[in-house]
Parts: structure tokens; sequence; C-alpha cells
């Protein structure tokens, strides 16, 4: 995927512009939050399973190594193959070889963000290959021709009259007057469309939630089903995985399952969980007859024993983004790659290099909304800030910006004279507001802060000097 | 080669080599005894009040559940269900004992056909394997009697569940299929396929508001066989 993350403060800017995307993200507002916070509320326990999930994913990472040779065993004794790749290149070839050996013709496909990561679809339509993306928000992206904006919700972006629209636009063989009354008519009509694709294709691909070392699993979760019909009917199986996919047993899977669909959707348990182990069984009526995992590092184990490994703990819940302030203003498209919101702007540099993304860390106010929802206590903000810092001392950062930096950080390390240029601030501003506005109220704009009061108003300073100054004059009185 | 260079950029960003016999034989002993973390309390109830449980979390999540007291009770059950929802008669079930044991000829209309789905089917009828009452949540293990298709395809899954299978919390059910089942080519408890289905499909990609029926079911119905003296509710 083309990476335009150093244009976010363009994209930014054109997504606040975009009537569409903005009624989108209103309609959205709070849907997620308000659902999250009641199944929340409804599991008294959930702080406690925060700190278990934390734990978990630390413990499977210092010994991924020992978790992945187990997970790749117990996949070949229930009669699958797993093929580990280091590169995006590596694991696109992989599943082409797959689906070339098979004499694939069309490949359904369940949502997978690391299929969005590698590429696949191009791969494998350059090849020859008809991907068909079968979960909804993806099938009409794959109509549109568009990326996800949201890792949960791929369709975060659109409204109902862009569904009806493109199912217009694209399913021409359908009478041209007929009625989308309810959003489920939308539905229905990709459930129709779908499930000759799902009965006709060659090879299944999906993602994976999870990877079970103990039994050689890969799960997925999901609400339509979609993915299982994937991973069902064709003749062979893809999963496609991440290395730090995987957890040791399945209870440790259960306990981040609690946290999952709860974080993610707001409810208590996804439609479908599934744990599929191997190729079909003898006697079996149905199931592949080919299993595969295609294991993917594409840059993860270089976080290992960095300040981001953390961020692998992540589960893809999406709250994050959900609670994020800035998401919620430009929507996902805007950061520029695969992941939006704080989850991307940690993960994205990891994967492919702060140079090509180094104003993905600043798209955060730093609220902390982020942290205190993660299921897995991912300290985001802390890691944005790394990056911040691995920007500047690679000399990323705008002339600007490290011009106002370095002017703050003069004063900030001497104490006597930011109190002077404080007081002399103050004073000036103080004067100015008596002056123009007689000493109340705030201002609406200011020279040589314009950007800054273009948003907002600054009040006029109250008599009484700096906070230092009164805090002084208060400990004196006490 | 991939693999050898994966595992030895993770072991250099853990600062280590291989782990020694020890620790391996530690994580090989976690593996084997598999702990249990937190379970919530919210399942641990009397018996009745479990079911109870299960059965409103079900409901709560759009699926339907009816109390049959026998196995010679299906019949009557079944063929009222489909004929209130207007659904034809015969349909593909599940080829378990349990199923084929129950004497369909009391309703000679329907037509159970042991078989996998098809794309086209309109009904389905499942065996479940176990029910979680902590979300409403059916644990059904794929087997040459329990075909995986039966969950999907059609559009109304029936799953006949006995209440003696309900455990609170999904490591109950897996203890049990860890006791039960033994895998033809691993010799493990892991069948090909295990899915949790917690009410009818649906998708939330429209705005965000979820809507039933997307490609799975768009109706799930349980016929709960009152199997256990000790989970029925108390007499009114």
């Amino acid at each position: 995927m083309q990476i335009t993350s150093p244009a976010f403060k363009q994209n930014a800017a054109r997504a606040l512009e975009d009537a569409g995307l903005q009624k989108a993200l209103g309609t959205a507002k709070g849907a997620f939050l308000q659902r999250r916070a009641a199944a929340v509320a409804n599991l008294p326990e959930f702080e406690r399973l925060r700190d278990i999930g934390r734990d978990i994913k630390n413990h499977t990472l210092a010994n991924l190594d020992h978790y992945l040779e187990t997970f790749a065993a117990n996949v070949e004794k229930a009669g699958g193959q797993v093929h580990w790749c280091s590169t995006a290149d590596e694991a696109r070839d992989a599943v082409l070889a797959i689906c070339r050996r098979a004499g694939a013709r069309t490949v359904t496909k369940g949502k997978s963000m690391i299929s969005e990561e590698l590429g696949i679809n191009r791969h494998l339509e350059r090849h020859g290959i008809q991907p068909v993306e079968t979960d909804l928000g993806e099938y009409i992206l794959q109509l549109r021709d568009e990326p996800p904006s949201h890792i949960i919700a791929p369709a975060f972006h659109l409204n109902r009259e862009d569904w009806e629209a493109d199912f217009r636009r694209m399913h021409t063989d359908l009478p041209k007057d007929r009625v989308f009354a309810e959003r489920r008519d939308i539905l229905a009509e990709a459930r129709t469309r779908l499930r000759e694709r799902f009965l006709a294709a060659d090879v299944g691909i999906t993602g994976a939630n999870f990877l079970i070392a103990e039994t050689g699993s890969s799960v997925i979760v999901t609400n339509e089903g979609n993915g299982d019909l994937t991973q069902t009917l064709p003749r062979i199986h893809i999963a496609l995985a991440s290395i730090e996919k995987v957890v040791p047993t399945l209870e440790d899977c259960t306990s981040l399952l609690r946290l999952l669909a709860r974080s993610a959707t707001g409810q208590d348990f996804s439609v479908y969980t599934t744990f599929s182990t191997g190729s079909r069984r003898p006697g079996d009526l149905d199931g592949p007859e080919e299993y595969h995992v295609v294991l993917v590092d594409n840059g993860r184990s270089n976080m290992i024993g960095t300040e981001f490994q953390e961020m692998l703990r992540c589960i893809r819940c999406a709250a994050c983004m959900n609670h994020c302030p800035v998401y919620g203003a430009v929507g996902g498209h805007a950061y520029g790659w695969v992941y939006p919101g704080p989850m991307g702007s940690v993960l994205t540099p990891s994967l492919v290099g702060v140079e090509k993304t180094g104003n993905l860390p600043n798209a955060s106010t730093f609220c902390g909304r982020c942290e205190s929802v993660c299921p897995v206590k991912i300290p985001l903000p802390g890691m944005m800030r790394h990056w911040r810092e691995r920007e500047f001392e690679r000399h990323l950062t705008p002339g600007a910006a490290r011009w106002g930096l370095g002017l703050w950080a003069f004063f900030a390390r001497r104490p006597g004279l930011y109190r002077l240029a404080t007081r002399a601030a103050i004073g000036a501003l103080g004067l100015l507001g008596k002056w123009s506005l007689g000493g109340k109220g705030a201002f609406r704009s200011l020279p040589l802060a314009g950007n800054w009061t273009k948003g907002r108003d600054l009040p006029v300073p109250e008599p009484g000097g700096t906070f230092m100054a009164r805090y002084a004059a208060g400990q004196r009185r006490r | 080669m991939s693999r050898d260079a994966i595992l030895g950029a993770i072991r250099r960003g853990l600062k280590r080599g291989p782990l020694p016999a020890d620790q391996r034989a530690m994580l090989d002993g976690r593996l084997a005894s598999h702990p249990r973390h937190l379970i919530p309390a919210r399942s641990r109830l009397p018996r009745p009040e479990q079911v109870a449980l299960f059965i409103r979390n079900v409901e709560k999540e759009f699926g339907t559940v009816e109390r049959v007291p026998d196995l010679a009770a299906v019949p009557a059950a079944l063929a009222d269900y489909l004929a209130a929802q207007n659904l034809p008669a015969a349909f593909p079930m599940a080829p378990h004992p349990e199923l084929l044991g129950i004497p369909w000829d009391s309703r000679p209309l329907l037509q159970p056909e042991p078989r996998r789905a098809q794309g086209t089917d309109q009904v389905s009828l499942q065996h479940g394997f176990a029910g979680i009452a902590e979300t409403g949540t059916l644990m059904l293990p794929s087997a040459p009697e329990r075909p995986t298709t039966l969950n999907l395809l059609a559009d109304t899954a029936v799953v006949l569940l006995r209440a003696s299978r309900i455990h609170g919390a999904y490591e109950e059910a897996w203890d049990a299929l860890r006791a039960e089942h033994r895998d033809a080519r691993t010799g493990g408890h892991m069948p090909r396929n295990v899915m949790f289905v917690t009410g009818p499909s649906r998708s939330a990609d429209i705005e965000q508001t979820l809507e039933l029926g997307a490609h799975g079911p768009r109706r799930l119905h349980i016929l709960l066989l009152d199997d256990d003296p000790a989970a029925l509710p108390p007499a009114a």
C-alpha cells in the first residue's frame, strides 16, 4: 500500500473539509464507545482481566521463539503446513504459490489487516487470480478500490447513501428501481451476491486473531460468518498471521477473548469465534483438504527488545481509535497507511520506518484515553513520545518546530530566566488586554499565534501575576 | 531460511540464545497444565439459575430457546417451529447417534436428511456439544457426526442441546472437550474445527449499526432438552 503518512497534515485538512466523511464520523461517534462502556460495566472483573491479558502477552513475548516452534510443530501434527516468512515479499509469494499449485481462479477472503499490510489482493490480481473480499465492509471497499479506514469496521468513513449508490453502480444486473428501505436490504443484497462466490472459490484466505501453541490452532473472531464460510467451503484454507498472534494455551486465549469483543464492538462475545486446527479428518463431511498458516514477521521481530516491544501485545480491538479525538475528527485514511489511530501511530513507524511516517506520533493530544481503554494496557502515549524523541534526534522535525522547542528548552533549563520571561509575557498580555478589551474577556486573535487562536480564544490574564508568583505568595501566607 | 532468521531475530531482541532445556521444560509444563486464569463470577450459580442465565443470554443476542422434556418431544417441537416460521420440513441433520435415534416418524411430514449442509438449504439441525451460560454461547466441535457447514449455510440454524451440557464458563466447556474428544489424527483433544456461536449472524459495517442476517444463519433456534433434574426451574 502507498504510504501517504508524511502528508498527514494535508490529509487531515482535507478530511476536515470532507462533508461526507464528517457526516459518517458524526453518525459513528459514540456508537462503539457507549456499547463498550455498557459491556465493561456489566463485567466487574474487567480491570483485573486487563492485567491478566497484559501478563499473558508479556509472558508469550518473552518466550516467543519457543511458542512459535511449538505452534508450528502442532500445526504439522494436525496435517497443516506452516510457511515462515520474514518479509512481505516472501509472504505474498507463499500465498501465490499455494493458489497456483491449486490452479485457483477465485479466492474468497475474510477480513484481515495483515492481508492489507502485505497487499495480497494486488499481488493475486497481477497474477491472474481474482480475490473476493467477503466481509461486508471489505466487500464495498473492494468495489470502491479503497483501503479500510478502521481496523474492525473497514467502511467507517461511508454513509448509507454511499452503500446504496455503489451497489446500484456495481450490481447492474439487478432492477434499477429496487428500494433499499432499511440497512438490512443492503445486507441482504450483499449476502445473495457473495453466496455464489463462497461456493465457487478454490481457496479461502483468512487472518487470525490468535494462534494457539498448545493445539496448533488459528482463531478468527467475526460477526457475519463470512470468515467461517471462507475457511470451511473451499478446498484450501490459508490463515495469514503475524508472529505476535501466538498465545500458549486455550485458557490464555479464552481470557483474551473476554477482553476482545467488549473492547471492540461492545459485545460480550462476538457471534462466531472459531478455532481451526489442521485439515479435514478421515470421515469428516466438510472442511478444507489443505490447511496452511503463512506466518509473517515483516519487521515485528525487530521491535523485540526495544521500547516498542509492548506494542506487540496489541489484539487489534480498535478501542484506542474509537476513543481518540484525533481519529474522531479526521478518520482513518488521513493516517496514510494500513493501521490508523493511536495503535497505528506507534506501529506504522516501527514497520515502515519513522522517516516515512514522522508525523504520525504527532497526531495526538496525549489525552491518554487510548491507554486508559487498551485491553492489554499498552502505554501508547509514552511510545508516541519515544517516536517524537527519535524523530527529533534524527532531525526529521521541521525547522520551525525544532527552533521553537530549542527556545523553550533554553528557558526551561534556566528557571530564573523562565520566570522572568513568563512574568514579562504575562505583563505584556495583561497590558494588551487592558488596552484592547478593558482587562476582561478573551483574545480572539493574537499576533504570532494566529494558528493557535484560529481554533480557540485565550483568556486575558487575571491580575496577580504568573502561577509561580501566586503560588509563592500563597506559600508565604500559610 | 526464514524460520531461522525469524527465530534468530527474536532471540537477538531478547538478548539470549535458544532457551536452555530446563526453561523449555518449564514452558512445556505450563502448556501441559494449561492453567486457568480469572473466571468471572457471573456464571457461578446454582444449576437452575445457570441454565436460566444461558437462556437469557441467548435471547439477549437474538437467538430463541424452546425447552423440551425428552427426545420424543423433539419432532413435534421442531415441526411446530418450522410450520410457524413457514419453513420447509425437509432439512439436513447432523448424523449424530443422538439425533438419528429420535423417533422422527411421530411427525411423518418431517424429513431429516443425515448429511452436511448445502448452499440452498433453508433449515439445518445441528447437535450441540456444550452451552456456555456466561454469554449464551454454543460450543460446536467438528466431527464426522457434527459437520461444520450445518452451523453456517442454512437461513435458520436449529441446534439440539442437552441442559446437562450447559456450563458456566468457557473453561469448563474446554475441559469437557479435553476429557471427551480424541482426535483421529493428532491423538489430542482438538478436532479440526471448534465453533463458539453466540446468536445469529450480523454485521455492524453499515454506519456501525448492528443488523441481523449477514452471511451466516438469520435465525438461531435452540431446542433445550431438559435431561438434568437439577437444572429444572423451581416448580411454580
